[in-house]
């Protein structure tokens, strides 16, 4: 790979403890950065080099590789290892691409959001949020992952407080989501301490091979496993487990829930993956039962229920965020369908899902920059008075329904194929009932915006007022990005193929 | 007469004991039980005796809460700074053997030791970051009210 040769040779092997500790370290020092401007300095050159670095580590595994790095130069499986492949590497490009996008997009509206003494410890907490992420996806040592999802979870509490300035009702939702996502730990914790206690390690890929030598392990796996699922249930938002999603996304500070709802859920639904496919194994009886039964049956049972609690908000953050837990659903039944093409569809919507998620949320933020608009009332006349973000607005939302030549047509249209390879043809009618009340929740903003004259103020129509560029451009960007997805989506489907190839190693074959 | 002088004496006493300790902790924790973790928590409960018997503003003055977030930070700096001299040393992040390079045994001393530096000054500032965060939320008790 030419591109390869553009960076230092250093990078090559230690690219992969780099992308975490930058963050972290840099997080630290914008905590006591006097000025506002510094921080947010920091913070953009700190995610584009994380960008570039993770750019790295995908061209590295493109071809099928596993870096494997051995933190302190202890070797796996007593020290910890990071280990970046095919599964994880994407994840990783994902989130510092998000992150620096974000990062760009923030840097207008948090003078409008957070008060000015806590702008710097903003941008601390979110550097340091970006690192818990990056560390719980890169890390290849179970214990080390609930460590980084402490990190980025009590940094993404107290980034979800700071909307506290516009909307004091983010101090209940952060509250909220503060003890929902505590159970979520401690219950992910509490099934690594079986897991440890049956296995003996604490390394995935060891843990991986003492349970197929057991052939699933005792009843101890089996809890473990319940316990992990139920953890990151809670964390990834999966039906009946999200009721923390909607109020820590409607209240938080524009950039955060940019962030939140393109990342924070996606690097959950990783480790899941990672935990029913690679660690423990859908051959064995237990996994296999939850991975039919609770992953796909509650993931079709949320892409209903939230599109129609979607349908039913006011105020239009929710109405996005009730209709991010119906687009988990979509990923969990690609995830529970097990079988190749399910996988490739579910991880192609997660980072389909993350582009067109964060491009949406941009724009909420801008209606809310220049106008104040938090209700869906409030659309009327929005494609006149801000055309630009309004257009963003609407691209985004027929991505989300999956009209073609969108990034929402290509993976939806690859998870209808897969449940039909595999039989499943009322989960195919699920998939379109959801497309459907999609239609009607982003439907009826897109006529409110575009059929309803703009609102007068002392006799005069609203002035037009666009959005500051450094909002556009990100906004747009991600816009453009899902649209290209939705013409040639080659890249993208090869990475989720060979994420694919890492879950279901050719070998094992695709579940029965 | 003052209602806390016995308190206050003998807590005059114990703060440079309990400090002491903090650092015997910290150093035994290369060959035994004890270590930053600990150590900074005990350190910081010598701070924290302090503004309880001589009243917060005493001790935000003798530790102020600015001097409390820059070492916040120091201690972070401190244990991501060795992992980062290590880097520039060739060897892996925190791989201390590299730190001396006629015997790594030296070297993984000299690493823990800088590590659990790091550890206690952090520990030891969020501690009494925590504590002026949640005793400023109430005016102190005066000493009529006691």
């Amino acid at each position: 790979m030419s591109l390869i040769s553009f960076f230092p040779d250093w990078m090559l092997t230690h690219g992969a403890a780099f992308l975490v500790v930058v963050p972290l370290i840099a997080g630290a020092i914008a905590a006591i950065l006097p000025k506002r401007q510094i921080a947010a300095a920091l913070t953009v050159a700190v995610s584009f080099i994380c960008m570039l670095t993770s750019l790295l580590l995908v061209l590295q595994i493109i071809d099928g590789q596993t870096i494997n790095y051995a933190l302190g130069g202890w070797d796996a499986p007593h020290g910890i290892a990071y280990v970046v492949d095919g599964l994880n590497a994407p994840i990783l490009f994902l989130i510092s691409a998000i992150g620096f996008l974000v990062s760009v997009y923030g840097m207008p509206t948090i003078i409008a959001e957070v008060e000015p003494k806590k702008r710097a410890p903003f941008y601390a907490a979110f550097l340091i949020c970006l690192a818990g992420l990056l560390g719980m996806v890169v890390t290849g040592d179970a214990f080390n992952v609930f460590v980084f999802l402490e990190v980025s979870s009590i940094s993404t509490y107290s980034l979800v407080a700071m909307g506290a300035s516009r909307d004091r009702r983010a101090l209940t939702a952060a509250y909220n989501y503060l003890i929902m996502g505590s159970i979520g730990a401690t219950f992910f914790v509490i099934g690594l301490g079986f897991l440890y206690m049956e296995t003996g390690t604490l390394n995935m890929a060891d843990m991986a091979v003492i349970l197929r030598e057991m052939e699933g392990g005792s009843r101890v796996s089996e809890i473990a496993f319940g316990f992990i699922i139920v953890g990151l249930g809670l964390k990834l938002a999966m039906f009946p487990l999200h009721t923390w999603l909607p109020g820590a996304y409607a209240h938080s500070p524009s950039m955060v829930t940019v962030f939140l709802a393109s990342t924070a859920t996606k690097a959950a639904l990783y480790l899941l993956l990672r935990f029913v496919f690679t660690i423990f194994d859908v051959s064995f009886n237990y996994v296999f039962d939850v991975e039919i039964y609770l992953l796909a049956g509650l993931g079709m049972v949320g892409m209903i229920l939230g599109s129609l609690q979607a349908i039913f908000q006011t105020d239009i953050r929710r109405v996005l965020a009730y209709s991010s837990v119906a687009q988990v659903g979509y990923m969990l039944l690609g995830v529970g369908l097990g079988t190749a093409a399910g996988l490739t569809a579910g991880y192609l919507h997660l980072m389909n899902h993350a582009v067109i998620k964060g491009a949406l949320f941009m724009a909420l933020g801008a209606f809310w920059y220049r106008y104040g608009i938090t209700r869906v009332t409030d659309f009327n006349g929005l494609s006149k008075s801000m055309p630009w973000t309004m257009g963003a607005f609407t691209l985004g939302g027929l991505s989300l329904i999956g009209v073609p030549f969108t990034a929402g047509f290509t993976s939806k249209f690859r998870l209808v194929e897969a449940a039909f390879l595999k039989g499943w043809w009322w989960a195919v009618a699920i998939i379109v009932v959801s497309s459907v009340l999609a239609i009607i929740y982003i439907g009826r903003l897109l006529l409110a915006a575009y059929f309803q004259s703009p609102p007068e103020v002392n006799g005069h129509v609203v002035a037009k007022n666009e959005a500051p560029l450094l909002m556009l451009i990100p906004m747009w960007f991600l816009v453009l990005l899902s649209i290209a997805i939705g013409i040639n989506a080659d890249i993208m489907v090869d990475l989720a193929e060979g994420a694919a190839s890492v879950l279901l190693p050719i070998s094992a074959g695709a579940t029965p | 007469m003052n209602p806390h002088l016995l308190l206050r004496v003998v807590s005059k006493f114990l703060i440079p004991l309990i400090a002491l300790y903090a650092f015997y902790v910290q150093f035994h924790g290369d060959f035994g039980p004890g270590g930053g973790f600990q150590a900074g928590v005990i350190l910081a409960a010598s701070i924290i005796l302090y503004a309880l018997i001589f009243g917060l503003k005493e001790a935000k003055r003798a530790v102020p809460p600015s001097f409390v977030r820059i070492l916040m930070t120091i201690g972070v700096l401190v244990y991501g700074g060795t992992g980062v001299v290590t880097w520039l040393l060739g060897g892996e992040f925190l791989n201390y053997g590299v730190l001396n390079h006629h015997d790594p045994a030296h070297g993984q001393h000299w690493g823990i030791l800088a590590i659990e530096l790091g550890v206690l000054i952090t520990v030891a500032s969020v501690m009494v970051a925590i504590f002026y965060a949640f005793g400023s939320r109430q005016p102190d008790l005066s000493d009529e009210d006691w």
